[in-house]
């Protein structure tokens, strides 16, 4: 076999790497601290968070566990998608076509395909297996690009689709998801619970602070998990854009389809904008405009990385293929 | 895809496996024999140009290569509406061993310019009595075959392509996941 020209980015995977470690560590740290804090309970005679605690972590499992297993109906739901065949219309046989084509080049098998017929220019995949997947773009976005940049479009989102990043983004909400509920039910149990204390105060003294302590871990669990999700979630889709720009070979077509997507969605009604918000960790581009090139408390928070950042990348790419 | 490669989000591009282009030559005298099926003679190479100056030498040498060992028959080149790049070769009616030898030499230079994984796939075209017409398609990517037979207005042939798979039997390694037998309307050399 001769050289190749796709070599994988290793500092993006290091980085990936060690993201996901510090997930684990916090964890780790989290699960330690409600072990001590229950002994610490138990000694001090209730029972009362331990029950907490295992409803918190049913309840973040299952919703986890929907989030991931319907992933692709809630994505269409929200988003007002349709499935579409290639009879249906031109858009959807040149849709077909083009998603054809990617997946012969990448081996991989066909996603459903669905239209969201809104104006704003994006793009989303979900599903939680390459089987069960489904593609989707809006009606803005197939007007709006020419085919070179359609199909970078699609390439990042079939990349989306064989890094399975739905199963992996669920993986590490999960905990996000149980130290948020923790901090809910104490926060609750503190408002409903105070007179049932009052009344056994003599035999029941720990038992205060004990909810008190839960809830504040769970809120520096969050926390800390909050910020880790969405670097994780940000470094997912710059593996995304390179894997998608390998494939099509076309690197400043996916390039020139982020500046135009970007660009054109500060122009959209606001309306649109925040129907669109929940959906936006599975879009092509977040639909909201955010300030350029700092590091920012926005840039921290945010799902995709900064226009600037990606365009450097695929920059690279581009000359990684000329080589 | 390996586990770790999922966790870390990379992915591998697939080399194409080239070697199964020369059962071709066999299974079109199989083709001839079972159902009359005639070789046009034309067939073309498809993949995805990348960007850069790079991929457009490799083109540009390949392109030359064939012109020189076919004589006197030029090499079209031509692009699709998705922006793929296809090589047609004409050979004559009988001569599809020199037609795969030509497909061959695209594949082989591209990947040893290091592109493999940008071939798409290559198509050998074949006319019926009646005057249908059949593509056999080989992906690369899968190392499979299937064919494609065009009707007027984007449909397709179904009932002929079903006969040709049956009728290639052993020959061919025939894809078996139907889902992947995608059209490729109006591809060149069909």
């Amino acid at each position: 076999m001769a050289r190749t020209r796709y070599a994988t980015d290793r500092g993006l995977i290091a980085r990936m790497g060690v993201t996901m470690f510090l997930l684990g560590i916090v964890f780790v740290a989290f699960v330690l601290a409600l072990f001590f804090v229950l002994t610490y309970n138990r000694r001090a005679g209730s029972g009362s968070s331990t029950g907490l605690i295992v409803i918190a972590a049913l309840i973040g499992v299952g919703t986890a566990f929907a989030s991931y297993y319907w992933s692709d109906k809630i994505a269409l739901r929200a988003s007002g998608a349709r499935l579409v065949s290639p009879g249906d219309s031109a858009a959807a046989a040149r849709l077909h076509g083009t998603v054809d084509r990617l997946c012969a080049l990448a081996d991989m098998p066909k996603p459903r395909v669905a239209i969201a017929p809104t104006q704003m220019p994006n793009a989303f995949a979900t599903g939680r297996s390459s089987k069960v997947a489904v593609l989707c773009a809006t009606q803005g976005l197939m007007d709006r690009l020419d085919p070179d940049e359609l199909e970078g479009v699609l390439a990042h989102e079939m990349s989306h689709v064989a890094h399975k990043d739905v199963a992996v983004m669920t993986v590490a909400s999960f905990l996000g998801i149980v130290a948020a509920l923790l901090v809910r039910f104490a926060f609750y149990s503190e408002l409903f619970g105070g007179g049932g204390r009052g009344r056994n105060n003599n035999n029941n003294q720990g038992a205060l602070p004990v909810i008190l302590v839960v809830m504040v871990v769970g809120m520096v669990v969050y926390a800390i998990s909050f910020l880790l999700i969405r670097l994780l979630s940000r470094y997912r889709e710059l593996s995304a854009d390179r894997s998608g720009a390998l494939l099509t070979g076309k690197p400043s077509a996916l390039a020139s389809a982020l500046q135009k997507v970007t660009g054109d969605m500060a122009r959209i009604p606001t309306r649109d904008l925040r129907a669109a918000e929940p959906l936006n960790a599975f879009y092509f581009a977040p639909a909201f405009s955010k300030g350029r090139g700092q590091v920012t408390l926005s840039s921290l928070f945010s799902t995709h990385p900064s226009l600037e950042r990606r365009l450097a990348e695929l920059a690279k790419v581009s000359q990684q293929l000329s080589r | 895809m390996g586990f770790l490669d999922t966790i870390l989000g990379r992915t591998k591009p697939v080399a194409p496996n080239l070697d199964a282009l020369f059962a071709l030559p066999s299974a079109a005298v199989t083709l001839q024999a079972a159902m009359d099926l005639q070789p046009t003679g034309s067939g073309s190479a498809c993949f995805r140009a990348a960007e850069g100056r790079a991929f457009s030498d490799i083109e540009k040498d390949v392109k030359e290569l064939l012109e020189m060992g076919s004589g006197t028959l030029p090499v079209e080149v031509s692009s699709d509406s998705y922006g793929f790049t296809w090589l047609v070769c004409h050979h004559t009616r009988d001569d599809v061993e020199g037609l795969v030898t030509d497909l061959h030499a695209v594949n082989s230079s591209l990947e040893q310019g290091g592109f493999g994984p940008q071939l798409l796939c290559t198509l050998v075209g074949f006319r019926s009595p009646a005057g249908g017409r059949l593509g056999l398609v080989y992906l690369y990517k899968r190392g499979t075959f299937y064919p494609f037979a065009p009707l007027a207005g984007e449909r397709r042939d179904s009932a002929l392509e079903m006969q040709v798979r049956g009728a290639l039997g052993d020959d061919l390694k025939v894809e078996p996941d139907l889902g992947r037998w995608f059209p490729v309307w109006g591809a060149p050399g069909l």
